[in-house]
């Protein structure tokens, strides 16, 4: 097992910590993401029934492909427009 | 510390692992045959009746450097002289002695990863645990992960492949000066971070660079950091410059710099190795990357690394060193914002006149033809061209003199509009005449090789208190 020792300056930890999860959905709109997967928009369209009948904002957005990253573009406006995501992933 | 046991078997395993509970069967084994001591990771009641030492705080895990679970030991006078890690019958059988172990599992199983591999766990128990003198923060890679691509991933590169920063490696090169390691050289722009000697160490063996380099990279560190220098300023300009490092003294020769043939090109490790240390201990330690602080239109080459050492013995005049104010056996590092070279080719001038009029010809274009004052620059005088001043009886100051002089040009050619440029000098230098450079803003230092009438121009950025200004260290130990 090889052991690096870190020569930057340490303000970021090694690896990146997952943002905090929202503790309730109030007044937060959601976004989800469609990854281009078969019936992903099937998916999501019933979670956004769900979550609308609920009262909670909901944002759609779609990813180009499901065969690469999404692109910083698409993940920059998600995080200005949205407090947090569901995504639908597989087929 | 001490193993559980001073002699026999001892498997580390964990109660969340598959394959830990598929050998199950084989722990019985061993255990009625020569004996078993379990250390459990996380739940010292599993397996019943083997009462497993509880090893939670993986404080055995340490000594051990368990990586996967179960790992198979065998201790002899306290230590561990063979192991299998995972399951595999065949080693287990080695490790053990013990024949036909559990012939109903299959012949192999890969472990799990061990708890002390853990993201940050291996962090918060070699502090715990480790009389290491080193204090920077260990970073485990995955085991099939190559190291070098790692690196590449974590953005510590500058785009070449670099050195794995092992504490191995580090140590070594930290014999290389008498220095603590937790000693601060410098607080380094553009982050403003407490550099240590540990922490240029790191940089510097990443860089390719031999331990008895590093008291000069931690001079050079040293020289980048002051406010006169303002590294700051050079790694967040657009401009193309970088640092510029040059050695002079007896250090050069003890490290094996290269003053001579291809003096400013590749090939000799000294050169190559303390120029990039610098930079990367700027962008590793002082947070300064391209894309982000660094937003240079075009930069150049020389930022990836620039350093040199002058040709002192064959030198007509006294060194840059020397005439910086520093002892003829000083070992100096002096730091230049710059970038280059930029030729000066003249094969036919045998006089001194002739050939400073070139030089001043050349220098003309430092930066713009019709800009002065505002950039310094340095002449690497080759040995071809240094002859002919020699045999002239030109001193360095003489030479100064005549190539600003000859550089010296009127205001009215050089203001802004002249000549239908907009890009000039401000108005008020119409009347009168501009030299190129200020007194202190020409340089000259002797290096390269001994065929070839050519010398080269070496460009700076924004001289004076709001740029850079040539800053000179004495290399410590």
């Amino acid at each position: 097992m090889t052991i690096l020792l870190d020569p930057t300056a340490e303000k970021t930890p090694a690896l990146r910590p997952l943002a905090a999860r929202p503790s309730s959905l109030d007044g937060v709109t959601v976004a989800l993401l469609d990854i281009s997967k078969p019936r992903g928009d099937v998916f999501l369209d019933r979670l956004a029934e769900l979550l609308v009948a609920r009262g909670v904002g909901i944002r759609r957005y779609t990813k180009p492909t499901f065969a690469k990253p999404a692109p910083a573009d698409l993940r920059r406006r998600i995080a200005e427009e949205c407090g947090a995501v569901i995504e639908a992933l597989a087929d | 510390m001490d193993l559980p046991i001073s002699e026999g078997l001892l498997v580390v395993v964990k109660r969340d692992c598959e394959t830990c509970q598929l050998v199950l069967p084989v722990l019985g084994q061993i255990l009625d045959g020569p004996g078993l001591v379990v250390v459990s990771q996380d739940d010292p009641s599993w397996p019943p009746g083997f009462a497993p030492v509880d090893d939670t705080d993986l404080a055995i895990s340490w000594r051990l450097q368990t990586e996967v679970t179960p790992t198979l030991y065998r201790i002899e006078d306290g230590e561990p002289v063979a192991t299998a890690a995972g399951w595999r019958r065949s080693e287990w059988e080695r490790v053990s002695g013990v024949a036909d172990l559990a012939p109903d599992l299959p012949a192999h199983r890969p472990g799990c990863g061990s708890r002390l591999f853990e993201p940050d766990v291996y962090e918060r128990i070699r502090r715990r645990e480790a009389g290491s003198r080193l204090t920077s923060r260990r970073i485990p890679l995955g085991i099939s992960e190559d190291p070098i691509e790692a690196m590449f991933g974590r953005g510590w590169s500058d785009g070449l492949p670099l050195v794995p920063p092992t504490e191995e490696r580090v140590e070594a090169m930290l014999a290389g000066t008498t220095r603590d390691p937790a000693e601060v050289v410098c607080v380094m722009p553009p982050d403003l971070v407490e550099c240590t000697v540990e922490k240029v160490a790191i940089n510097a063996v990443m860089a390719g660079c031999r331990p008895e380099y590093l008291p000069v990279v931690l001079a050079a560190v040293e020289a980048a950091a002051t406010d006169r220098f303002n590294i700051h300023g050079l790694a967040a300009t657009t401009y193309f410059s970088g640092p510029v490092v040059i050695v002079n003294g007896p250090v050069a020769r003890r490290i094996g710099m290269n003053s001579g043939i291809n003096v400013l090109g590749p090939g000799n490790r000294a050169n190559a190795t303390i120029g990039r240390a610098l930079n990367l201990v700027v962008r590793n330690v002082g947070g300064a990357v391209p894309g982000g602080i660094d937003r240079a239109t075009l930069g150049s080459p020389g930022k990836l690394t620039f350093c040199f050492a002058e040709d002192e013995a064959g030198s007509p005049w006294e060194s840059l060193a020397v005439e910086r104010g520093f002892d003829g056996d000083a070992s100096t590092v002096t730091l230049f914002a710059g970038h280059g070279p930029h030729e000066i080719v003249d094969q036919l001038s045998r006089t001194a006149e002739s050939l400073a009029t070139s030089f001043a010809l050349q220098l003309r274009t430092v930066a713009h033809a019709k800009l002065a004052i505002r950039f310094d620059a340095i002449v690497v005088v080759s040995p071809e061209h240094a002859r002919i001043f020699r045999e002239a009886g030109w001193s360095k100051r003489r030479l100064r003199e005549e190539v600003l002089e000859r550089s010296t040009r009127p205001g009215g050619e050089l203001v802004r509009g002249a000549g239908g440029v907009a890009e000039g000098l401000p108005e008020t230098f119409a009347e009168g005449s501009v030299p190129k450079f200020s007194a202190d803003g020409l340089w000259f230092v002797h290096a390269g090789g001994t065929a070839g009438l050519f010398s080269g121009i070496i460009a700076g950025w924004v001289n004076g208190p709001g740029g850079s200004q040539m800053t000179t260290v004495e290399v410590g130990t």
